[in-house]
């Protein structure tokens, strides 16, 4: 498949961004349960929220520019009974709603206690919508990973795993940020997340290496063969029908060597999860905004390889010019 | 979602010359009719790009000297369980029930690409002008146009074959020529394996043998050889009895 730019930009970007809420929730629930009375400031979760909410806009305006007509977009919120994509346009909104309500009840100090417990602790208001949040950013990742999961005709990416990496990999990548975010305000939470960073990073880096030793060992289910229905056994294409290009064989190749692509998975193996391991372990505030950085250029490589490794089925129909 | 009606084309591949009359026929009439437009871009140039409804491959099968060439006419195959029409976002791909045809609404459509993902034949194709995905309509505004001729109410390419290798017809109906043709001359589908249960079929390649053994090649008992000696019998034979 060929890559599409505002998709991968789409993807890294609102993966970042939910990450992100989902680490200021799990670090004020650390917080809640675990210490004495130890709390981050309204202010601190109101402006990680903020900078949740810019990732997720952009990740959202990079969308606009993959549509051929931007203007009719609303009408995508419109088949979500059927279509995973129809889902994510819908909660992509619904997250950076949520981002918003957290951040702002953080922000205005709307924190009654919800409910008491019997060791004292209480649900509060910013918590139980916090968990609200937490909810719609794994509706968000499962809904992006179905996109490209729910395809069967590319079997690279019709596995769970690419639910389970898109995932991984957008947690990764939010906590690196949230720590570098926690370190600058001199947050309590900053082992938290960069040890949950680490975590998440080297599971990210398992899921992936796992889906690269899968996608090298597929086996096409469909050949020429079927394609044709001609029942030979060897069968060869002498013209596609045209000396030209068409839709099908520009949208469908990514037209780089093969060289390109394996330089492309070293290089968003190290970018993308060694790199930003090696960072995280060192720690200072300047190397986790760093790790982030690298971390983000690694996770567009590995979505442009995302792409290029992507073999649709109507490709068999498209071997040979003339 | 069973349709009662399901409209099709059935493409006999023993017939199909390759000789593209389909394919220009296509775009003639489409370009400029509901379906249209269907542009080019840069037509007479180096690399010319552009949307057709419909391609003619070319495959060669089996090994040197055994090959044998086959014309594949390709287009959408309207499929029963379409796997293009649910993934869109806007319901802009919809399938008539009407009459089984998988259609494009322009007015709805975004450009998101995401059906010709889910299409395994890439029977669709965009038009980067308008910023909408295109396909074959079955040459919706043709087929229904009462102020045809009712024998000129066919897709453009059926009407353009010269060889008579392109039925159209209803495919649940089992009186109509489509069916019967699929029945009797072993019509199937393209990658079954797809679940897409396409309502295009394919007449196979078809060679006629005659079996004739050499001994069916002379008669025993040719009556117009007299001068040959007659078969002697012990007895009396039925001849016998009858030349009295």
């Amino acid at each position: 498949m060929r890559p599409a730019f505002s998709v991968l930009f789409l993807t890294t970007l609102i993966g970042a961004g939910q990450g992100l809420l989902v680490a200021l929730v799990a670090g004020q629930l650390f917080l809640v349960v675990g210490s004495g009375g130890i709390t981050e400031s309204g202010g601190f979760y109101a402006v990680g929220s903020a900078l949740a909410l810019v990732l997720l806009a952009l990740g959202l305006l990079a969308s606009f520019f993959h549509l051929a007509n931007p203007q009719r977009a609303w009408r995508a919120a419109t088949q979500w009974r059927t279509s995973w994509l129809s889902r994510e346009v819908i909660a992509l909104p619904a997250v950076m709603g949520m981002a918003v309500l957290y951040g702002g009840l953080h922000w205005l100090g709307w924190d009654m206690a919800l409910m008491h417990f019997a060791n004292g602790k209480s649900l509060d208001l910013t918590m139980a919508v916090g968990f609200v949040t937490v909810l719609a950013c794994f509706a968000l990742f499962l809904c992006t990973g179905m996109i490209y999961a729910c395809v069967k005709f590319i079997r690279e990416w019709a596995s769970v795993w690419t639910v389970i990496n898109y995932t991984l990999m957008g947690l990764a990548s939010g906590f690196i940020l949230a720590a570098a975010f926690a370190a600058s305000s001199g947050a309590v939470v900053t082992g938290l997340f960069s040890g949950t960073a680490l975590v998440l990073i080297i599971a990210a880096l398992f899921g992936r290496a796992y889906s690269l030793w899968r996608n090298a060992r597929i086996r096409p289910v469909s050949t020429l063969k079927g394609a044709i229905g001609a029942p030979h056994q060897n069968i060869r294409q002498v013209s596609q029908g045209f000396g030209g290009k068409s839709f099908n064989t520009t949208e469908f190749f990514h037209g780089a060597s093969a060289d390109t692509v394996r330089m492309l998975v070293v290089f968003f193996i190290a970018a993308g999860f060694i790199a930003p391991a090696a960072l995280v372990l060192m720690g200072a505030t300047a190397l986790l905004w760093l790790a982030f950085a690298i971390q983000y250029v690694g996770l567009l490589a590995e979505r442009w390889v995302f792409f290029a490794h992507g073999n649709h089925v109507q490709n068999l129909y498209y071997q040979r010019k003339a | 979602m069973a349709n009662e009606k399901q409209l099709a084309l059935v493409i006999d591949l023993n017939v199909c010359v390759g000789c593209h009359a389909c394919v220009t026929s296509c775009k003639e009439w489409n370009t400029s009719g509901w379906a249209g437009p269907m542009p080019d871009q840069d037509p007479y140039g180096k690399d010319p790009n552009g949307v057709f409804f419909n391609r003619v491959q070319t495959f060669e099968c089996g090994t040197f000297p055994n090959t044998e060439t086959v014309h594949f006419p390709k287009s959408c195959l309207h499929c029963e369980d379409p796997p293009c029409v649910p993934v869109c976002p806007t319901g802009a791909s919809y399938k008539r029930e009407s009459d089984g045809i998988v259609l494009v609404d322009y007015d709805k459509c975004i450009g998101c690409k995401y059906c010709s993902w889910n299409c395994p034949y890439g029977a669709r194709e965009f038009d980067e002008i308008s910023g909408v995905m295109k396909k074959c309509t079955l040459c919706v505004d043709r087929i229904y146009d009462e102020t045809l001729p009712a024998d000129r109410r066919k897709p453009a390419c059926v009407l353009a074959c010269p060889s008579s290798a392109r039925l159209f017809g209803d495919v649940k109906d089992p009186d109509s020529e489509v069916s019967k043709a699929i029945r009797d001359n072993g019509g199937y589908q393209l990658l079954p394996e797809a679940g897409t249960n396409p309502a295009n079929h394919y007449l196979p390649r078809r060679k006629i043998n005659a079996n004739v053994h050499e001994d069916q090649l002379a008669r025993a008992d040719n009556p117009l050889s007299r001068e040959a000696e007659p078969p002697k019998f012990g007895g009396p034979t039925i001849d016998d009895a009858s030349q009295w």
